[in-house]
C-alpha cells in the first residue's frame, strides 16, 4: 500500500499535474498537522466552485466583461498556484491570454479545458489521499501495537 | 528565529483563503507569529488598533468589492495600501508577492514604500530571505 501511495504521488509529478509548490505543502505536514495537504486541497476545491460559477455566469453575459473575467481567473490561478496545480495553472494563463485579446470563442473553449484539468486533478488527488489514509492508519496501528508490546514486555 | 528572545511577527494580507491558509502555516513553520487578513483595509485597522508586526506580506492584486478607491484589479490596491501604511507611520518591512512578473508597477510600489516583491507563491526560500533581512535590521 505504501508503494502504491508513493507511485500515485510520483505519477502526479511525472505527468505534470503537480509542481514543486505541492512539495512545500508536504513540507508543512507533520505529526501536529498530519492531514495538512489534504485540508489545503479540500479548501481549494471548495473555494474554487464559487470562482468557476462566477466565470460561467460572466461568460454568459453579453457584452463579455473581459476585465472581470480576467480578474476572477487571476484569483483562481493564484489559488491553483498555491497548491501546485501545474496543468490547471497553464490553462488559466491561456484563458487570460484570450481575455486580453477579447477572443470570446477562445475563452469559452479554454474555460472547458480549465474545468477539465481542475476535475482531473481532483479525482487523482482524491485517489491518492484515500490510499494515503490507509497507509497512515496502518502506520499508526503498527506503532501503537509496538507500544502495546513494549508495555506488556515491561510488565 | 528570535529577536532578543521574542519571535518575529508577520501580517499576511491576501484575498484568497487557500493562500492565506498556506502562507500562515508556512510562516509559522519558520516560527513567525502570524496574523492573516483579507485586504488592505483590514490591515490598516489592525495597525490603528495598535498591533505591530516585523513584516507585512501582501498579495499584489487585491480588489475590495465595497470600496471604489480600492477596486482596480491591478497593483493599485497594493500601492494605496502601502502608501496608507507608511503615512500612518508604519515603518516595518512590507513585501509584495505577485503573479504578474516584472512591470512598471514595481517602481511605483517602491516609491510608495514597498521594500521588495517576489513572484508568487511564497516559499521557504523567500521566507528565509525575509528572516535574514529582519535579523540584519535588528542587529
Amino acid at each position: 500500500m505504501e508503494r502504491q501511495a508513493a507511485y500515485l504521488r510520483n505519477a502526479l509529478f511525472d505527468q505534470g499535474y503537480l509542481d514543486e509548490q505541492f512539495l512545500q505543502l508536504e513540507d508543512l505536514q507533520d505529526e501536529t498537522n498530519p492531514h495538512f495537504v489534504e485540508e489545503v486541497v479540500k479548501l481549494f476545491y471548495t473555494d474554487s466552485v464559487r470562482l468557476i460559477q462566477s466565470i460561467e455566469l460572466t461568460l454568459k453575459n453579453t457584452p463579455r466583461d473581459f476585465e472581470k473575467l480576467d480578474k476572477i481567473m487571476h484569483q483562481f490561478k493564484g489559488s491553483s498556484t498555491s497548491i501546485g496545480a501545474k496543468k490547471v495553472k497553464k490553462e488559466c494563463t491561456q484563458f487570460q491570454e484570450y481575455c486580453n485579446v477579447g477572443n470570446v470563442e477562445g475563452c469559452i473553449r479554454e474555460f472547458q479545458e480549465v474545468k477539465q484539468e481542475h476535475a482531473a486533478l481532483k479525482r487523482k488527488l482524491e485517489n491518492y489521499f484515500q490510499v494515503f489514509h490507509v497507509v497512515h492508519v496502518a502506520c499508526k496501528r503498527s506503532s501503537l501495537s509496538h507500544l502495546h508490546n513494549d508495555y506488556s514486555d515491561a510488565k | 528565529m528570535k529577536k532578543g528572545g521574542r519571535k518575529f511577527s508577520a501580517l499576511v494580507v491576501d484575498d484568497d483563503q487557500v493562500i492565506r491558509n498556506f502562507e500562515e502555516k508556512l510562516l509559522a513553520r519558520f516560527e513567525l507569529e502570524t496574523k492573516v487578513v483579507k485586504n488592505g483595509e483590514e490591515a490598516l485597522k489592525l495597525f490603528r488598533e495598535g498591533y505591530t508586526f516585523d513584516v507585512v506580506v501582501m498579495d499584489m492584486e487585491m480588489p475590495v468589492k465595497n470600496g471604489p478607491e480600492w477596486y482596480g484589479g491591478t497593483c493599485r490596491p497594493l500601492v494605496q495600501a502601502t502608501r496608507a501604511l507608511r503615512a500612518m507611520g508604519v515603518d516595518c518591512m512590507i513585501v509584495g508577492v505577485t503573479s504578474r512578473g516584472d512591470g512598471p508597477e514595481k517602481a511605483e510600489l517602491e516609491a510608495a514604500g514597498l521594500n521588495c516583491c517576489w513572484e508568487k507563491p511564497l516559499n521557504d526560500k523567500i521566507v528565509r530571505t525575509i528572516l535574514d533581512e529582519l535579523a540584519k535590521k535588528s542587529s
